[in-house]
């Protein structure tokens, strides 16, 4: 009886969890009646016809996509090489290293966008607000996740392999190329997915840096003081859709690596 | 390049930080700076001088305390939720789950793929007055028959409670995925019943997942103004909803910039206060 208590309330948790994406999905086939889509009137498809049908969304969504990936790029690349750095090097200013990676992540999004908000107006003559400085932001806010999520991958797998690839008379290089990298490769790939998810997402610190220049969130922000269209719902679902894919087909790979690597041994 | 780094093993480290700690530096300590010499200015936009202004700060408490406050009980009360619901669940897909473990994990991160404003939005869509919610609990009579649910302090609450939900849940999972099932048969054959098994050898063990859950629910929590503004009115402001106006509609940076300082150092309060509570070791470790 216990047991079966615990199952129910567990998916009574998850039905709550589902049920505000259920929503949006199933607003993103309604026909509103007036300016608001709050109330179900009836079923179109519209709305997913013609997504771009309200001004600006389609350059908000262009944005969106092309600073989530220039950002994620940039910040795989620098929070692997910090991650690298922390696990597999004894220095000088380790744990203030640690310590500086940990605290944006701390730190609560609205100081961390007005923070570097009063940095760009106090050097107008260096940064104007708009897509650079946007970028700029999402690099600053992703670099730890990174470093957190291809840390936690690095402690975990054997040095012994590293050790064995110099001692053969490969040097660091070589040795980085052929063994390491392969190694932390799908680890990369997980946290450039979340560096992506995260950037795609983001409001707050984008908000602040943006200037008039609109990324997804920013346009949505905008268009609800006035009235949200259910274009906003398509596009929504379309992110979540293809998320939910992604992150399938990464839990599939993870799985199906699991395998090869138990089959090898 | 290969025989460089043989040459300076000293030098690699610091190689491989440079790029990223420099980005850091220069886009998060810096602009702390630059956040705490704004602060510290006087005059109107756009002619601000510094001038060592502290009454920022001690104007800021007098005119917002009453936001300070209500989001620190906002974030505490929704904090709280997310244990409640999170724990039981997360405990479930640990143990009882079996191979669906991965499916139920995603099913926790899935509202991280809606956009943060849009699932808001969507408790807009629950919560509405002609809604279905709304309408059963008016039928059961626990609102009256012009009660409502948005625009209260409620719709707010449980807005930050669904949008930081996985902050809450992924910690406690890996915390409860890690427990050795053997102590707990090593429990059972030292006859616990199963409630004694839970609070003598799986609470204590999970603690460490939910003094993180409730770190990492508790500060975003604390600085959210998005919840307030699209499911609140003015009178359940927190002091994320002062910070963004004064910052980006009445030009205030000064008062501002003090705000956020202010958000930032009561929220480190609130952090030494629970390590004293929960032990310092356990926030650390």
């Amino acid at each position: 009886m216990k047991r079966h208590a615990l199952t129910v309330y567990a998916l009574l948790v998850v039905g709550y969890l589902m049920l505000p994406i259920a929503v949006v999905i199933l607003f993103s086939f309604n026909k509103p009646a007036g300016r608001f889509n709050y109330v179900w009137e009836e079923f179109t498809l519209d709305n997913w016809v013609h997504w771009n049908s309200i001004l600006g969304i389609q350059d908000a969504i262009i944005t969106s996509l092309e600073v989530g990936l220039l950002a994620t790029l940039v910040a795989t690349v620098l929070g692997t090489l910090i991650a690298i750095a922390i696990v597999r090097h004894q220095f000088v200013g380790r744990g203030t290293t640690n310590v500086l990676v940990f605290l944006p992540m701390s730190t609560p999004e609205i100081v961390l966008g007005a923070s570097l908000l009063t940095l760009f107006l106090n050097t107008t003559a260096i940064f104007q607000l708009g897509f650079g400085t946007i970028f700029i932001a999402h690099v600053m806010f992703i670099v730890s996740f990174i470093v957190v999520t291809v840390k936690a991958r690095l402690i975990g797998f054997d040095r012994h392999l590293e050790e064995a690839a110099l001692d053969l008379g490969a040097n660091e290089v070589t040795t980085f190329r052929k063994i390491t990298l392969p190694l932390i490769a799908p680890a990369m790939l997980a946290a450039a997915l979340l560096g992506f998810a995260l950037s795609i997402d983001d409001f707050v610190i984008t908000y602040f840096n943006a200037g008039a220049t609109q990324t997804f969130p920013v346009f949505v922000w905008g268009i609800a003081r006035v009235s949200v269209p259910p274009q906003v719902n398509v596009v929504a679902s379309a992110i979540f859709l293809v998320a939910i894919a992604l992150a399938l087909g990464n839990v599939f790979w993870q799985y199906r690596s699991a395998k090869k690597t138990q089959g090898a041994t | 390049m290969g025989s460089f780094f043989h040459r300076h093993k000293g030098v690699t480290p610091y190689l491989l930080l440079a790029p990223g700690i420099l980005w850091l530096a220069i886009f998060f300590l810096i602009p702390l700076a630059f956040l705490g010499y704004q602060s510290l200015q006087s005059g109107l936009f756009p002619d601000f001088q510094f001038t060592w202004e502290f009454s920022n700060f001690s104007n800021a408490i007098r005119d917002y305390h009453e936001q300070f406050a209500r989001s620190f009980v906002y974030a505490g009360i929704a904090t709280i939720a997310c244990l409640v619901l999170a724990y039981p669940l997360v405990y479930w897909i640990a143990f009882r789950a079996g191979p669906w473990r991965n499916l139920f994990l995603l099913f926790i991160v899935a509202p991280f793929f809606v956009t943060y404003l849009v699932r808001t939005l969507a408790w807009l869509n629950i919560l509405a007055d002609e809604g279905p919610v709304v309408g059963v609990l008016r039928d059961l009579h626990v609102l009256g028959p012009d009660g409502r649910l948005l625009a209260t302090t409620f719709a707010v609450v449980s807005g930050i409670t669904y949008n930081f939900f996985p902050f809450m849940a992924l910690p406690i999972y890996v915390s409860l995925e890690q427990i050795d099932p053997r102590l707990l048969e090593a429990a059972k054959d030292l006859y616990a019943s199963s409630t004694q098994a839970f609070l003598r050898v799986t609470l204590p063990l999970s603690a460490p997942g939910i003094v993180a859950g409730t770190l990492l629910t508790f500060i975003p929590a604390a600085g959210d103004f998005i919840n307030a503004a699209l499911l609140g009115t003015p009178s359940q402001a927190m002091i994320g909803n002062v910070i963004q106006a004064k910052f980006l509609e009445s030009l205030d940076y000064p008062s501002a910039a003090s705000l956020s300082f202010l958000l930032m150092g009561s929220i480190l309060v609130a952090l030494l206060i629970y390590a004293r509570i929960v032990g310092s070791e356990r926030l650390t470790g």
